[in-house]
Order: C-alpha cells, then sequence, then structure tokens
C-alpha cells in the first residue's frame, strides 16, 4: 500500500479493456484524425490540446467529434504506429467514438459530470471498463 | 440488454465469425447506451472510405464469411475508372481502391460510391428505423424524412447491413428527438452556400461540442434539397448535430412548439448576416490567385451542375476545374449536354469519387476554391488551402484563375 491519495470513481464503460497512464485533459472534443499517426501529437489547429502528445496517455475530454469515417481511421492508424492513448474518458459517448474504440480496442469509459471535474492534467489514472472504475493516483 | 434468440445465435457464431463480430460490435454500443432491445432495420448506408481501417475491417467481416442482411448503399471512395489512366497514381494507391472493392463486393453491398444517398438511389419513408453513416446522410434522414437513424460510424453502419439488427437508443425513441436549441437565422439565405456557413456557424455560436437538436426559425418555406444537404454536413462537422428540426419545413417541426414538445424554448441564438461573414472570413484562405477548383463535397446535384454549365456562358476555366458528383447526376448530365458544356471549358466531372482521398495528391500545396467547408476541413491533412467561395463564385475563380 502507498501513502499517496487515491480516489476511485464509478464509470460507464463501453469499449472493454483496462489500460493506466497520465491523464492528458482537452476541454474540446477529440477527432482523431487530426493526431498525426508517427508522434501521437494533436495537430488541429485551434484545438485546445493542440500540440500535446496523447500516445500512452489517458485523453480526458468532453466526447468525441468529426465524420462518420474519420474517427475511427485516425484512431486506427494511431492504434497501428503504437501512438493511440492507452484509454479515453469522457463526459457523453456518441456512435462514433464508441464504435470507434470497439473495433480499434481502445478502453473507453463515461463519467458522471461530477467525477469527471475532479480529474487533473497529470494525474495518473487506472481506467478499468470491465470492472467500470477509474483510480486517480 | 435483451436480446432475441436470433440475436443470440448471430452472437454465439452460428452464422459465422463475421456475423459475430458485427453482432459483438452492435451489442457494445447497445450497452454503453442502455439500449433495452435490438430492433431491425429497413435500409443501410455505410461511409466507404477506402481509409486503412476500412478496408481492415470490411476485409475482417469478409473473411468471417459475413454477407449484408440488408444491402447497404455506400459512399465513394475514388473512381477506378476514371483516374486508372491519369498520371501521379502509384499501383499501391490503385490497388487499396481495388481492396476496397473487392471487399464491398463480396458483402453484397450496392455499390453506389454517392454520399447523396437520400436525394436518390436509398429514400426512406416516414419513421423507418435504418442506420446511416456519412455526415450529412445522417441529418438529412432524421431531418428532411423524419426516418430515424443514430450519428452511425462507417463501422456500426455496417455492422448493422450485416446483421439488419441495431441496437435501439438515441434518435431511434420518440423521446429523443426533442428539440434542444431555437436558433433564429435573421438574415433571408439565398444561395446553397450560406447554408454551408450557416451550418458551421451554430455549433460555434451556441458554444456546444456535444450533440444538440437545433430547431431553426427564418429559413424559407422553399428552402432547396441542396441547401439542406449543405446544412446538414455543415452542422455534423463543425459540431455533432445528427438531427435538426425547420419550422414549417421539416415533418417533425409543424409549429416551434411542437418541435420542442410543448416545453418552452428558452431564449433563441440569433444567428446574423454578420455571423455568417464572420464564419466564411475565418475559415477561408484569403482571395487572390488560385491554382485549382474542387467542388462536390457532398457530391453535387445534377441542379448543380446545371447550375454551374449555366454559369460558364461559353468561357474557359485557366485553372484545373473538378467536379465530383454521383454516377446518377454524371449519367444525366451526359444525356442533356451539361457534362459537355462544362468539359468544352475545360473542367471535368469525376463520379464516385471523395475529396479525401490519394487522387488528389497532386493539388498539395497548391491553394484552390472551394463551396466546402467540410471539405476544406478535412483535407487539413492532405496541405491543400482553400478559398471558401459560393459554386457560382468557384466558377468565376476558375474563370479568371483568382478568387474575387
Amino acid at each position: 500500500m502507498t501513502a499517496r491519495e487515491v480516489t476511485v470513481i464509478g464509470c460507464r464503460g463501453a469499449a472493454p479493456g483496462r489500460a493506466s497512464g497520465p491523464a492528458v485533459v482537452s476541454s474540446d472534443a477529440i477527432c482523431f484524425y487530426l493526431v498525426d499517426p508517427p508522434t501521437g501529437t494533436v495537430i488541429e489547429s485551434g484545438h485546445a490540446i493542440e500540440g500535446r502528445v496523447i500516445a500512452g496517455s489517458v485523453l480526458v475530454c468532453p466526447g468525441g467529434k468529426g465524420s462518420s469515417v474519420v474517427q475511427a481511421d485516425g484512431l486506427y492508424q494511431l492504434a497501428k504506429a503504437g501512438t493511440a492513448p492507452a484509454a479515453v474518458v469522457v463526459a457523453e459517448f456518441d456512435t462514433v467514438l464508441v464504435a470507434s474504440a470497439v473495433v480499434v480496442g481502445v478502453p473507453l469509459v463515461r463519467c458522471a459530470p461530477e467525477d469527471f471535474e475532479r480529474i487533473r492534467d497529470g494525474d495518473v489514472l487506472d481506467v478499468d471498463s470491465d470492472r467500470e472504475v477509474v483510480t486517480i493516483r | 440488454m435483451k436480446l432475441t434468440d436470433r440475436d443470440r445465435e448471430m452472437l454465439d457464431g452460428v452464422d459465422g465469425e463475421g456475423v459475430a463480430l458485427a453482432m459483438q460490435v452492435l451489442v457494445a454500443i447497445g450497452r454503453a447506451f442502455d439500449a433495452e432491445q435490438m430492433g431491425d432495420i429497413s435500409r443501410a448506408h455505410v461511409a466507404l472510405s477506402n481509409q486503412d481501417a476500412d478496408i481492415w475491417f470490411a476485409e475482417r467481416l469478409v473473411a468471417g464469411g459475413a454477407v449484408c442482411r440488408i444491402p447497404p448503399t455506400v459512399n465513394p471512395g475514388f473512381c477506378l475508372e476514371f483516374f486508372r489512366h491519369l498520371p501521379g497514381l502509384t499501383p499501391e494507391d490503385m490497388e487499396s481502391m481495388e481492396r476496397t472493392e473487392a471487399a464491398y463486393r463480396a458483402l453484397g453491398a450496392q455499390l453506389t460510391y454517392n454520399c447523396t444517398p437520400y436525394l436518390q438511389g436509398n429514400v426512406p419513408r416516414f419513421g423507418e428505423v435504418t442506420a446511416y453513416s456519412e455526415s450529412s446522410a445522417t441529418p438529412y434522414m432524421n431531418s428532411v424524412y423524419g426516418a430515424r437513424t443514430n450519428r452511425e460510424s462507417a463501422q456500426s453502419a455496417l455492422c448493422a447491413a450485416v446483421t439488419g439488427r441495431v441496437p435501439i437508443y438515441g434518435l431511434l425513441l420518440d423521446e429523443n428527438r426533442k428539440g434542444q436549441v431555437h436558433v433564429h437565422v435573421e438574415p433571408t439565405l439565398t444561395d446553397e452556400f450560406d447554408y454551408h456557413l450557416l451550418g458551421y456557424a451554430v455549433p460555434r455560436k451556441a458554444s456546444l461540442q456535444t450533440a444538440f437538436i437545433p430547431v431553426f426559425t427564418g429559413v424559407p418555406a422553399n428552402v432547396s434539397p441542396e441547401a439542406l444537404m449543405n446544412l446538414g454536413a455543415e452542422l455534423n462537422t463543425g459540431g455533432n448535430v445528427p438531427m435538426y428540426h425547420i419550422v414549417g419545413v421539416t415533418p417533425e417541426a409543424p409549429t416551434l412548439e411542437a418541435a420542442f414538445y410543448d416545453e418552452p424554448p428558452g431564449d433563441p441564438v440569433v444567428i446574423t448576416a454578420d455571423d455568417l461573414a464572420e464564419e466564411q472570413q475565418m475559415l477561408s484562405a484569403e482571395g487572390g490567385a488560385i491554382d485549382f477548383a474542387l467542388l462536390g463535397c457532398p457530391h453535387l446535384s445534377l441542379d448543380q451542375l446545371r447550375a454551374i454549365a449555366d454559369r460558364i456562358g461559353g468561357r474557359q476555366f485557366k485553372v484545373e476545374f473538378w467536379v465530383m458528383t454521383s454516377f446518377y447526376a454524371k449519367e444525366l448530365a451526359n444525356r442533356m449536354g451539361i457534362a459537355e458544356v462544362i468539359e468544352k471549358a475545360g473542367g471535368h466531372l469525376v463520379p464516385d469519387t471523395c475529396i479525401d482521398q490519394v487522387v488528389w495528391k497532386h493539388l498539395a500545396g497548391k491553394r484552390g476554391v472551394t463551396d466546402s467547408l467540410k471539405g476544406a476541413y478535412y483535407t487539413q491533412r492532405r496541405d491543400m488551402g482553400f478559398v471558401l467561395r459560393s459554386v457560382g463564385d468557384c466558377v468565376e475563380a476558375a474563370i479568371k484563375g483568382a478568387a474575387s
């Protein structure tokens, strides 16, 4: 047991799996097509986390955006290049994001708004979509 | 979620691994959205894209022996026949589209390669339960026809086509089709291009990134199908809008009160002429010399092709002029002499092709003009700079070699 304070919050699982990583928190919804596959850097002009690397992180954002096609291909290209986020935590599900995460195999969960707000950039998160819990370290 | 015996058989692999995979994806989606059950669909449209994830997933289904129970219409990749003899494409470029075509043929899809199936070829009745992916198609189905579809991804729509089933949640249920944000449009919109701007401006002005259903007032009752096509495409690109109502125009909004299910609509978001001008200025490259024009995201209709031919008025294009359209519209344009007018001026009518495809790589690093904000947004990765103008102004720009 560590002495550090940990917080466990409930969540709703969509795409199954478990993963851990540092939280990258975005106030903008994500379109994975506008993330650079070789580096995992957000390249969308004007985006809240433009220039940040999401590879291996737990991406925390309000939800997904972008057309029915590009979200899946964007995430697939990141996964193929090894630069996908380890897991994604959102405040709201949309069908395109859920289907993309399920098909590509990136754990995806949704937290209630009050819990979502508690996650800070740089927190280390353990996301367990199967047990439907997120642990903040 | 309650599954029927038949759903469970599909999930357990009785119909093969491909059908089982499709059912697994649908069940995961259903659980995420607390769907109580699955239901039958009568139609589907798949946003085929010829991108790696598309080929990878379609080939997985084919390898598992899947064939679509509901043969879907499909979006364009690029037209093999048209581009095969043009310079610049590598054998690898051609091979990806050949693989895409082979996979979708094996799945039994209708190889329509057109992103406006709602204008012809896959048109529903009011109330039909369907699965449509493609950002301009989902809002058109829900809003203009009153058919029902969630904002499907290419993959979830393909899974629905394979199984003939969708989880019942979201816009398939009455209670979720209620208007949420009243949007009043102040200026009288005349050009279809105004609806590109309107669609992009609304999510920004309403400060909404998550899904919402706007209810428009101030849109003329005689609004054209092309204007509604543009409106939906941009609402669903600039934001996440799978459905809208227009009071007095769309079937589920005979009145403002009806669109809001008799709840108070709240203060309207007002869109002014300045908002639209600002949207154009913000997203468009500056006017000046251009190297090409690229129109047809979404595919231009026969009426729009005719307007281009009329506008040309016997003049010649100074720069490359490309128009993407459906094979239906191209065939009619051929028969009616419209294609000849555009081609005589030096323009090209390209069937079965999307703006976000490798066939346009020769335009990378160049400056073009287009009417589509959506097209300009998704080609950021392809390094194409776009001046945004109406179709008519794009024709003028291509004739002069410069955008006003």
